[in-house]
């Protein structure tokens, strides 16, 4: 666990040195920020818990499109630039490596989630929402986002480039995201098992509106270790090739 | 100690590697030389457990890679042919990194990583970014990551390559300043480069070692029966003449078993030159003859390079050598080298 803090806080760092940290920071909160300000501003008339939940609703898409976005580079770019060799010669497990690069991929992800709750604060203020909705509305934010950098942790496992990695980790997210549409297309009990499986609708919907089901936690967590899991699992074939 | 025995390596049905066995003694500086594609870096991406073999095994100090490679990565520092830097940290940073992820703990990597700077004389940039470093800097931010964990064995891949003639020397005498603590195997395909570095020198050809030996035994048994290019002038004859009376001369020679007329780099009356093949060096018993003869000898040396008869060897060995630098061997050996080939030690 030690060997995989100590490869999450110098891949954190790194987002910081680059560019890429501080422009995807800024704008997810733009963004997050601006659909905020059209729906309080064009819409006056919903209710306090309604501009809620289109808040967590509207946050979710940027949220996914930047967990993609910061992964790519994970392990496509130290394989594109040769330093993997550095972590695979030293004496340091595959699963610390997966774990250490998703804990900082992960970490600016929720630090920029995180840093736009003065928008439910002030629904909180001036309207009259729950803070238990809140929580449970960032709870939902944080775990959707786990499960999405998995998957860009998976395609930047997979790939040979980082254009490769972007590409195969968009698709996966796509399709697990747009599950929910093949589901309505579907007979039962197939549409069932596809509505379960869908990384955004069935599953994210609760927590948008405040309630906490332990299924939807569990689905999450299990998600996102299966991809983690998966992970561990293309870095060690490698080695056999 | 690092054994290895039988090893096969495979990229799917293409065969790498093997069968391979050797053994590198504790100490000791060798030299893995071969042509691209030979299996050399394969080689030594097991032996730094970046790799699994197919069959076989690999033993450092009797741990196997494949067994416990991490205690063998504890104790072997690894460079390869592209050195892993993260180029957005200094060189301190980025060393006392390489230095935790090898399990190096906290109280100690201060001490370490500053022993590494010291003897890879990197103290005038460690505060930089490894980014706006020079290429020989970089190569020599990559050997002190190699060396930071204090590794028994240093594995460095192509360490040279890239460097211009200063940093070249400075590199030799890095590596030279790492034996003693360290056993030091280090790959290259150009026998210059690595000749005055080892001690022992691993002639590896398709994946196999087709040779094992010092580096003076390597040159005598390349040097077996080359060719011998001489440029004559006979005063007063034709070029023709002199050709044919060298010719005759040389022949008389013992040793010698063939003698072809080639055309001479420079012109005049009485130059010509000719190739002389035979056992063993004759390059003295073919001066003294022309000489004692009274024909003037302008030039006498070896018709090649201990370099290109180290690529003739692996050429003539066969599986490594492409179609294509095999069609161009032939293609050279056709007629005869020029008489004024690059020579050395050749009488003028």
């Amino acid at each position: 666990m030690s060997t995989a803090l100590l490869i999450a806080r110098r891949e954190f760092s790194s987002y910081f040195r680059s560019w890429l940290g501080p422009v995807l920071m800024a704008a997810l909160l733009l963004t997050d920020g601006v659909l905020f300000y059209w729906k309080i501003g064009l819409d006056q008339k919903l209710l306090s818990a309604q501009v809620l939940i289109e808040f967590f609703y509207n946050s979710s898409g940027p949220l996914m499109i930047a967990a993609i976005i910061l992964t790519i580079r994970l392990l496509a770019e130290e394989r594109q630039t040769g330093t993997l060799i550095l972590l695979n010669t030293s004496p340091v497990r595959d699963r610390d490596i997966v774990l250490g690069k998703f804990l900082a991929a992960y970490g600016v992800l929720a630090l920029t989630t995180l840093l736009s709750v003065y928008m439910p604060l002030w629904i909180f203020v001036h309207g009259k929402v729950a803070i238990g909705h809140i929580v449970v509305g960032y709870v939902g934010l944080l775990l959707l986002g786990a499960a999405i950098t998995a998957i860009g942790v998976f395609g930047s496992a997979l790939a040979g480039s980082q254009v490769v990695a972007a590409i195969i980790s968009a698709l996966m997210a796509a399709v697990f995201v747009l599950l929910w549409l093949l589901a309505k297309a579907s007979e039962p009990p197939l549409n069932q098992y596809l509505a379960a499986l869908a990384v955004h609708h069935e599953n994210f919907k609760p927590f948008m509106n405040g309630i906490l089901l332990p299924s939807g936690v569990v689905f999450y967590v299990v998600f996102t270790y299966a991809f983690l899991f998966a992970s561990v699992k293309v870095l060690e074939a490698r080695r056999w090739r | 100690m690092i054994e290895i025995q039988e090893l096969y390596k495979y990229y799917g049905d293409q065969r790498a590697v093997g069968p391979l066995t050797t053994s590198i003694e504790r100490g000791e500086i060798i030299g893995l030389l071969g042509l691209n594609g030979a299996g050399k870096t394969t080689t030594l991406r097991i032996l730094a457990c970046d790799l699994l073999p197919t069959s076989g095994r690999v033993a450092v100090d009797g741990l196997d890679v494949v067994e416990e490679p991490d205690r063998v990565k504890s104790k072997v520092g690894y460079l390869p042919d592209r050195p892993p830097l993260y180029e957005d940290l200094s060189v301190n940073d980025y060393l006392t990194f390489a230095a935790r992820l090898r399990g190096v703990p906290s109280a100690k990597t201060a001490k370490l990583v500053a022993e590494a700077v010291e003897l890879t004389e990197l103290g005038d940039v460690a505060k930089k970014i490894i980014g706006a470093l020079s290429h020989g800097y970089k190569q020599r931010v990559g050997i002190a990551q190699a060396i930071v964990h204090a590794p028994d064995f240093v594995v460095l891949d192509e360490p040279i390559s890239g460097l211009d003639p200063v940093q070249i020397v400075e590199m030799r005498e890095l590596v030279k300043n790492l034996k003693g603590d360290h056993t030091v195997v280090l790959s290259s395909h150009i026998l210059s480069e690595i000749s005055e570095t080892c001690d022992r020198i691993l002639v590896i050809n398709s994946g196999k070692i087709e040779w094992s030996g010092t580096e003076r035994e390597l040159s005598v048994a390349l040097r077996q029966g080359s060719r011998v290019a001489i440029t004559v002038r006979l005063a007063g004859q034709s070029s023709e003449a002199a050709q044919a009376r060298a010719s005759e001369i040389a022949r008389s020679v013992p040793g010698v078993s063939a003698v072809d007329a080639v055309s001479a780099s420079e012109s005049g009356p009485g130059i010509a030159a000719i190739s002389v093949r035979g056992e063993g060096d004759l390059r003295d018993a073919l001066c003294r003859a022309l000489v004692q003869a009274d024909v003037g000898v302008l030039s006498l040396g070896r018709e090649q390079e201990l370099e290109s008869m180290f690529l003739e060897l692996l050429g003539e060995s066969g599986e490594g050598a492409t179609p294509r630098r095999k069609k161009k061997r032939r293609k050279d050996g056709e007629g005869d080298a020029p008489a004024a080939a690059p020579s050395d030690g050749g009488a003028t």
